[in-house]
C-alpha cells in the first residue's frame, strides 16, 4: 500500500466535487466536494438525512451520482466502476447496521474477506497459505475475537459484530477504509476501544468515519467534516466547526 | 494414502453424507443382486418393477441435490427446475426417438411416428445428430446449461433477485410448457416421446438393461453428491453462503456475484438435465406434463421438508416425498394434493430445517441432556 502511493506521488486519496445526485427530485447530495489526502483520518458529521450515507454509497459504486467528479488516486473514476472491481481497487467499506456473514464463522468471515484472489476459480481450489493464516490470527487478536474465532458469526453481540466487520475491512487491506456508525449499540468502553483501533488503522490507511457519536469523535483527534442537506457546511477541528454558528443551527435545530 | 485423497478430506466431516454414500453404495449392489440373483418368489426377491421405482426416486434425488446447490447455498429460489430436467429429459427422448427405427407404427426408417403423422418429410434440424448417443449426451448437458446460462446471465447481471427471480424461472417453464405441447415445435406435442424400444441396442424393457439403468443412476448420484460436496465445502461455497446471507456484502468485499451465480446456477442446470436424462429411459415417457410448473414446486417441497442447505436432506426428502406419493396416489388418490400442501405448511412453520434438522435437534437436545447431567454430577463432587 505504502509503496502504491509513493508510486504516484497522490495529492488526494478520495476528491470529490461537484456531486449531485437526486431521488425522485429529492436532493440527497447537493454540489458535494471533498478532499481526502493520503493517509488521513477524517471524520463526517452530519445529522440524519444529511446524505453521508449516499455519499458512501457514490464513492463505493453502489450508487451512481447525476453529475459530478469522483475520484480515487487522482486518475480513477470510480463513477466507471461497480462495486467489486471499487472493492478490488482498494476502497473497503462497513455498513452502518453491522452486516457478516451470520451463517459463517468468524475465521471464515476473515478468510472470505483477506486480500487475494476473486475469481470463481481461484476460489474452487483455494487454500490458505501458513502466511494467510497467521494474518487472520493477528487480525483476530486485534478486535479481540481470537478465543471465538470457531463460532458462528450469529452468536457474536452487536459490538463484536461490529468488531468482526472492521477486522474484515482491515483484512481486505484497501487504501481507503469508509466506516459508517462504527460506534452504533456500542457501550462507553467499547466506543473508546473502537475509536482507538480506527486510529491505529489510520497509521497507514486513510480512514472515513461517519459518526453521530461526539464523543467519539473528539476521541478520534481528526479532521471533522460537517455534512447537511447534502453539501459540505464546515470543515477542521471539532472545536473549530463547533464553534460555528451555522453548525450549531443545524445541530440543535433552531 | 487414502488420508490424503480429496474425496477422504470431504467426507470427513460429513457424517450423515457418509452414511448417504454408503447406503446408496449398498442399495447399489443389494438391490441388483436381489433382483438378478434371488430366484423370483423368493422372501428377498426385488421385482423389476420396484427396481424402476427406485431409479425413478433416485432421478428425483438428483434432481432435489441440484436445486438445494442454488437455493440452499446462494439463496436461488428456483421455481423453474423441472424445464431444465425435462430438457435433459427430451434430449435423452430423442436418442431413444431415433433408436425405434423402422420399428414404428408407420414403419418409417427416417422419422418418427409423429412426424410422420403430421405429414412432414424430412428430419428438421435440430433433431439431426440424436442418432448417436454420445451427441444426445452432450446435448443432455448442453441444452439445458445453455439456457440456464442466457437466462442466468440476463438475470444475474440485471441484479434481479428474490422472489422477482423465482416468478421469473416459474414463467420459464410455462413458457416451455406452451412451447412443447405445440405439434410444430417437433416434440410429439402432447403426447410427447414414447413408445422406446432399446438403448445403446439393450432392450428398454428387459431387466437387466433396467438393472443397469438403476445402477447408472446411483453412481451419478454418487458423483454428484461428491461434487457438490466438493463446492460447499470450497472457498466458493462459503462465498455463495456469503451471497445468500447478504449479497451486498459480498460485492463490497470485492467478489463478482454475478460470476458465482451463473456458475453454480448452470451446474445446477446440467445436473437437473441429467437427472431427466436418466428418468426418461426408467419411466418410458417424457411430455410437456412435465414442465408444469406444479412440478417445478413439487421439487422445492422435497428440498424444504428433507432440509435445504445440506445436500443430503435434499435426497432423504425426494425420497420421502416420492415414497409417500407413490404410497398415497395408490391408496388415496384424491387427497394427494392436500396432503402435499399439507407437506409444505408443515415444512415451513414446524420444520423449518426439514426432517434432517428434526434428526439434529433430537440429537442435539440429548447430548445436551446428558452434558447437563454429568455437569450436576460433577458440581456434586
Amino acid at each position: 500500500m505504502t509503496t502504491a502511493l509513493s508510486q504516484h506521488k497522490v495529492e488526494s486519496i478520495l476528491y470529490l466535487n461537484g456531486v449531485n445526485k437526486s431521488f425522485d427530485g429529492f436532493k440527497a447530495i447537493n454540489n458535494l466536494a471533498l478532499d481526502i489526502a493520503p493517509g488521513e483520518l477524517r471524520a463526517i458529521i452530519g445529522p440524519n438525512g444529511a446524505g453521508k450515507s449516499t455519499m458512501m454509497d457514490i464513492i463505493t459504486g453502489k450508487t451512481k451520482p447525476d453529475s459530478g467528479e469522483v475520484r480515487f488516486k487522482d486518475y480513477i473514476d470510480l463513477t466507471k466502476h461497480d462495486e467489486a472491481d471499487i472493492a478490488n481497487l482498494g476502497i473497503g467499506r462497513k455498513f452502518q447496521k453491522p452486516t457478516v456473514i451470520e451463517s459463517l464463522t468468524i475465521w471464515q468471515n476473515l478468510d472470505l474477506a483477506l486480500a487475494g484472489g476473486r475469481g470463481i476459480w481461484q476460489a474452487m481450489f483455494a487454500t490458505l497459505s501458513g502466511e494467510q493464516k497467521a494474518r487472520i490470527e493477528q487480525v483476530l487478536d486485534m478486535i479481540g475475537l481470537y478465543e471465538k474465532r470457531a463460532e458462528l458469526a450469529v452468536n457474536l453481540s452487536h459490538g463484536q459484530k461490529q468488531w468482526l466487520e472492521i477486522g474484515m475491512l482491515f483484512i481486505q487491506e484497501p487504501e481507503v477504509l469508509l466506516v459508517d456508525e462504527p460506534a452504533g449499540g456500542m457501550t462507553d468502553v467499547e466506543t473508546m476501544e473502537t475509536a482507538r483501533l480506527l486510529k491505529d488503522i489510520s497509521q497507514n490507511h486513510s480512514v472515513i468515519v461517519v459518526e453521530h457519536d461526539m464523543e467519539f469523535v473528539r476521541a478520534l483527534e481528526s479532521k471533522v467534516t460537517v455534512l447537511h442537506e447534502g453539501s459540505v457546511i464546515a470543515e477542521g477541528s471539532l472545536d473549530q466547526v463547533s464553534a460555528q454558528e451555522r453548525v450549531i443551527e443545524v445541530y440543535l435545530g433552531r | 494414502m487414502f488420508k490424503h485423497s480429496v474425496l477422504f478430506q470431504l467426507i470427513q466431516n460429513d457424517k450423515a453424507g457418509r452414511w448417504l454414500l454408503a447406503l446408496l453404495v449398498v442399495m447399489g449392489v443389494v438391490v441388483p443382486f436381489c433382483n438378478m440373483v434371488i430366484p423370483e418368489g423368493s422372501f428377498l426377491h426385488i421385482p423389476t418393477y420396484v427396481v424402476t421405482l427406485l431409479g425413478k426416486y433416485l432421478c428425483f434425488a438428483l434432481l432435489a441435490l441440484a436445486l438445494d446447490l442454488v437455493w440452499g447455498y446462494c439463496g436461488i429460489l428456483s421455481l423453474g427446475h423441472g424445464a431444465f430436467f425435462a430438457l435433459g429429459g427430451y434430449a435423452m427422448g430423442m436418442y431413444l426417438m431415433r433408436q425405434i427405427g423402422d420399428r414404428g407404427m408407420y414403419g418409417n426408417p427416417d422419422l418418427p411416428d409423429f412426424m410422420v403423422f403430421l405429414n412432414w418429410d424430412s428430419l428438421p434440424w435440430y433433431w439431426l445428430g440424436f442418432d448417436n448417443f454420445g451427441f444426445a449426451m452432450l446435448m443432455v448437458m448442453l441444452v439445458p446449461g445453455l439456457l440456464a446460462f442466457l437466462f442466468g446471465w440476463l438475470a444475474f447481471r440485471s441484479r434481479v433477485t428474490g422472489v422477482y427471480l423465482s416468478i421469473i424461472t416459474q414463467a420459464l417453464t410455462y413458457a416451455l410448457m406452451q412451447a412443447f405441447f405445440l405439434n410444430d415445435f417437433g416434440f410429439g406435442g402432447n403426447n410427447g416421446l414414447t413408445d422406446f424400444k432399446d438403448i445403446l441396442g439393450f432392450d428398454i424393457q428387459a431387466d437387466g438393461t433396467r438393472v443397469s439403468l438403476f445402477i447408472a443412476t446411483v453412481l451419478v448420484l454418487i458423483g454428484a453428491y461428491v461434487l457438490c460436496r466438493f463446492i460447499t465445502v470450497s472457498k466458493f461455497g462459503r462465498v455463495l453462503v456469503a451471497i445468500r446471507d447478504s449479497e451486498s456484502r459480498a460485492r463490497f468485499l470485492g467478489y463478482r456475484v454475478e460470476h458465482y451465480k451463473l456458475l453454480v446456477w448452470v451446474l445446477s442446470a446440467v445436473l437437473a438435465g441429467i437427472a431427466g436424462a436418466l428418468f426418461v429411459p426408467q419411466v418410458g415417457i417424457i411430455n410437456p406434463g412435465q414442465l408444469h410448473p406444479i412440478n417445478s414446486i413439487e421439487i422445492v417441497i422435497w428440498v424444504a421438508l428433507g432440509g435445504r442447505g445440506t445436500l443430503y436432506g435434499a435426497i432423504v426428502g425426494a425420497v420421502v416425498v416420492n415414497y409417500a406419493k407413490t404410497y398415497f396416489t395408490g391408496a388415496f388418490p384424491e387427497i394427494w394434493l392436500f396432503l402435499l400442501g399439507g407437506l409444505f405448511v408443515l415444512s415451513t412453520t414446524v420444520l423449518p430445517k426439514g426432517l434432517v434438522g428434526l434428526v439434529a435437534d433430537i440429537k442435539q437436545r440429548r447430548l445436551e441432556k446428558r452434558m447437563t447431567g454429568t455437569g450436576t454430577e460433577e458440581a456434586k463432587a
